[in-house]
């Protein structure tokens, strides 16, 4: 059933959402570096270019454009190998990159402009101009085309194999589809019926907490969207790079399941230090917030039993040994682990951030962004970069050689490295008090502020080192897309270690989970939203001047 | 569905930790009643003068008890209004002697804004209609930073004020 191959039609409408992917990486990475040098005090901006206006294309660019781009990208190739693509389903797909596209070229316009130094989360009252606005609404609906065309794809496949159980890449596929789907209902709903009208002046006033309740409502699901590819390949794809099977089918779907039910109904925890919600309900998502662990650690357990019993396999035996038995000399591999390794630090900070009160410790601290470069920028890239190594020459028909296998593997060392030194000190930096979104700052003189100078100074030398891995990284697209001898790179897929393994039926059931999904948000929501809306102050006119949108 | 025992043991360690963990946090919030800051009174952000503690007088540090304070707190972009000194020009440095109880009680008059004391707990959104306020003791003398930490435009690390927690 899986197909051999990715026909030249489905791999260019991939490489397609690839090609963005890495420009918006060069882009956002050169963004990255400037605000690294900005924050160490010993450097300013040329050409009256604002910090705050670098910070936005730079979490745009990142956290929104890469990751969309790269991971619709990624799960198109999954689910043509997994259960084929039609025409129509093609054109389709087509059609939501073009409307991607052009809203990512209108906000992006915007941003270019000064006219919406907003920064990613668009917080109101500030009012960036409505092309802005209108770009983002665009870009989501695009999206949404992507979601319907996946989802269709998995049914078609069914309608061909009756009563057979689907695909694990298009399982998964459809679930992070249907967490974007849900999700983005959200934000959607407050760009297209709150920021449009209102920075067109059709209306006058804003209700801010609606609209943030609502942002974050999608907010926190967005970063179980970025994980979950990464999910999809330590599930379906390293076993087979490492010579083993998967570990077990049913627990791959229990996890997505979860994350399906429990991602959803917790953007409160982004909201603990916010007045106007009781923290009655502040707690119930918190505690609903900490059951993605289960599923986080059904997977370390499931990665870990697969790395042991490969390493067994291969002869290596002992308490420890085992770990010799895997392919360290391959970057396929290297990559992706290393950002299982930066996931135990994040996740723990993850921990931290979450609980309740301990989250005012750190709020809006630079720690923050130490533990999502940890998080997104360190697990999820490297393992988009793992990725990348094979399925790029496999898109293109080309070879991954060994020359860019060994740079591949310098270039995951950089990452850490780079990432450690930033990484470490935006934490130590941020348990100091330092907050996060400042230019260079001394704070009216205080000691504090000038203790965290010398963590910033650290920050852009690890930025430094982290920009050096991004130009490596680019180099090494370059040379895969374009340069590379042609041939037949293979795309892993992992078989099971146990193929008479029975999943139960019920796992594939998708009117049942989205009805518990539903009801888990409805009971999180339906009361602390009324209460918002029923006790709703005046709401607020539009501030353009703070942000120089004048 | 098969599970390896020591996934079974893997998954109980873990699921059990995560219920005492979470035992912990509630006892915290609603027994000993250190609840993240979530005042609920709203007011009109286009007129906060209208509300008693917001009124030019009532800025900076208040006396209220013994050893017991009010500092409210009026933000804007890009500035605290903590009231004006005896010279008439406003006040940059609250003082407050170590061990008082003291209640941090802010407003917005325009952008979201964030009102963080750093080095302490003290940490709080300050959001156009509501008000925020923090009930806390400091108990360690010293210097600390008052300082914006949520985006409120390009002027958002200009923002500032400091606190010095004195022996009394
Ligand atoms: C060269 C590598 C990178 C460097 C030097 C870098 C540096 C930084 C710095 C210094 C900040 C915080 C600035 C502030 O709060 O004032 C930041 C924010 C951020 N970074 Fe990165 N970063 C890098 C790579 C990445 C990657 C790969 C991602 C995502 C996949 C990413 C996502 C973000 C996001 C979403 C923000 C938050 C922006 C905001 O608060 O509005 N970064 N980065
Ligand atoms: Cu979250
Ligand atoms: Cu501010």
């Amino acid at each position: 059933m899986i197909s051999k191959r990715i026909e030249k039609p489905d791999a260019r409408l991939s490489i397609g959402f690839i090609y963005i992917a890495f420009i918006a990486l060069f882009l956002g990475g050169l963004m990255g570096l400037l605000q690294t040098l900005v924050r160490s005090g010993e450097f300013t901006l040329p050409f009256g270019i604002g910090y705050y206006q670098i910070l936005t294309a730079h979490g745009v660019l990142l956290g929104l454009v890469l990751t969309t781009y790269f991971i619709i990208g990624f799960q198109y190739t999954l689910m043509s190998k997994s259960v084929g693509m039609s025409e129509k389903q093609r054109k389709w797909a087509w059609i939501s990159f073009t409307m991607m596209v052009i809203g990512t070229l209108m906000s992006g316009t915007m941003i270019l402009l000064g006219k919406a130094n907003v920064l990613y989360t668009f917080y109101a009252p500030l009012q960036a101009h409505p092309i802005f606005y209108i770009g983002l609404a665009l870009f989501v609906v695009g999206t949404w085309i992507s979601c319907f065309v996946n989802f269709s794809q998995l049914r078609q496949w069914k309608k061909k194999y009756p009563g057979e159980k689907s695909p694990l890449m298009a399982f998964m596929v459809v679930i992070n589809m249907l967490i974007w789907l849900i999700s983005t209902l959200g934000v959607a709903a407050t760009v297209v019926l709150q920021y449009i009208p209102w920075s067109l002046g059709m209306v006058e006033e804003i209700d801010i907490l609606v609209s943030r309740t609502l942002f974050w409502y999608f907010g926190h699901p967005l970063v179980y969207f970025w994980l979950l590819p990464a999910y999809m390949a330590w599930y379906t794809i390293i076993p087979k790079i490492i010579g083993g099977k998967i570990f077990s089918d049913s627990l791959a779907r229990l996890a997505f399941i979860l994350f399906l039910l429990f991602s959803i109904p917790v953007g409160f925890h982004h909201q603990l230090t916010e007045p106007g919600i009781d923290p009655f309900w502040k707690y119930i998502q918190v505690v609903l917030t900490f059951m993605v662990t289960i599923p986080s650690l059904i997977t370390a357990f499931s990665m870990f039993a697969t790395f042991e019993m490969t390493g067994r396999k291969k002869g290596y035996t002992g308490l420890f040994r085992w770990l010799k038995g895997l392919p360290w000399k391959d970057v396929r591999f290297l990559a992706p682990f290393i950002g299982m390794v930066a996931f135990i630090p994040g996740g723990a900070g993850g921990l931290i951030n979450a609980s309740n009160q301990l989250n005012g410790v750190i709020h809006n601290t630079i720690w923050v962004t130490g533990h999502f470069h940890l998080t997104v920028a360190t697990t999820v890239v490297l393992t988009f970069f793992g990725i990348s190594y094979w399925l790029i020459p496999v898109l293109t028909g080309r070879k991954l050689t060994k020359q860019i296998n060994k740079l591949g593997i310098i270039q995951t060392f950089i990452w850490a490295v780079g990432m450690t030194i930033m990484s470490g000190s935006m934490h130590i930096e941020g348990l100091l008090g330092a907050p996060r979104r400042s230019a260079f700052s001394n704070y009216g003189g205080t000691q504090q502020a000038q203790e965290w100078v010398g963590y910033q100074i650290a920050q852009a030398i690890g930025g430094s080192i982290l920009f050096i891995g991004i130009l490596l990284m680019v180099y090494i697209f370059i040379k895969l897309a374009f340069r590379t001898p042609k041939g037949e790179e293979e795309f892993p897929v992992a078989e099971y270690a146990d193929p008479t393994e029975r999943t139960p039926k019920v796992f594939e059931n998708w009117r049942l989970w989205i009805g518990i999904a539903a009801v888990l948000i409805l009971i999180a929501y339906t009361i602390p939203f009324i209460d918002i809306i029923q006790n709703a102050p005046p709401g607020s006119p539009g501030f353009k001047w703070p942000i120089g949108n004048t | 569905m098969h599970l390896h025992k020591y996934e079974k043991i893997w998954l109980t360690f873990g699921i059990g930790s995560l219920l005492v963990f979470l035992i912990v946090l509630g006892i915290g919030a609603f027994y000993q009643g250190t609840q993240p800051p979530s005042c609920l009174v709203t007011i009109d952000p286009q007129n906060v003068q209208a509300h008693e503690s917001f009124k030019e007088e009532s800025l900076g540090l208040q006396k209220v008890g013994e050893n017991e304070y009010v500092v409210n707190v009026l933000a804007s972009a890009f500035q605290y209004n903590l009231g004006k000194d005896d010279k008439g020009s406003p006040v940059r440095t609250i003082r407050i002697p170590k061990g008082a109880n003291v209640t941090f009680q802010a407003t917005t008059t325009d952008v979201v804004h964030g009102f963080q004391i750093a080095g302490t707990n003290v940490n709080m959104m300050l959001e156009p209609g509501y008000i925020s306020d923090f009930e806390t003791t400091l108990d360690n003398p010293g210097e600390y930073t008052i300082l914006c930490n949520e985006y409120c435009g390009i002027g958002q690390h200009t923002m500032s004020a400091v606190l010095e927690v004195y022996e009394p």
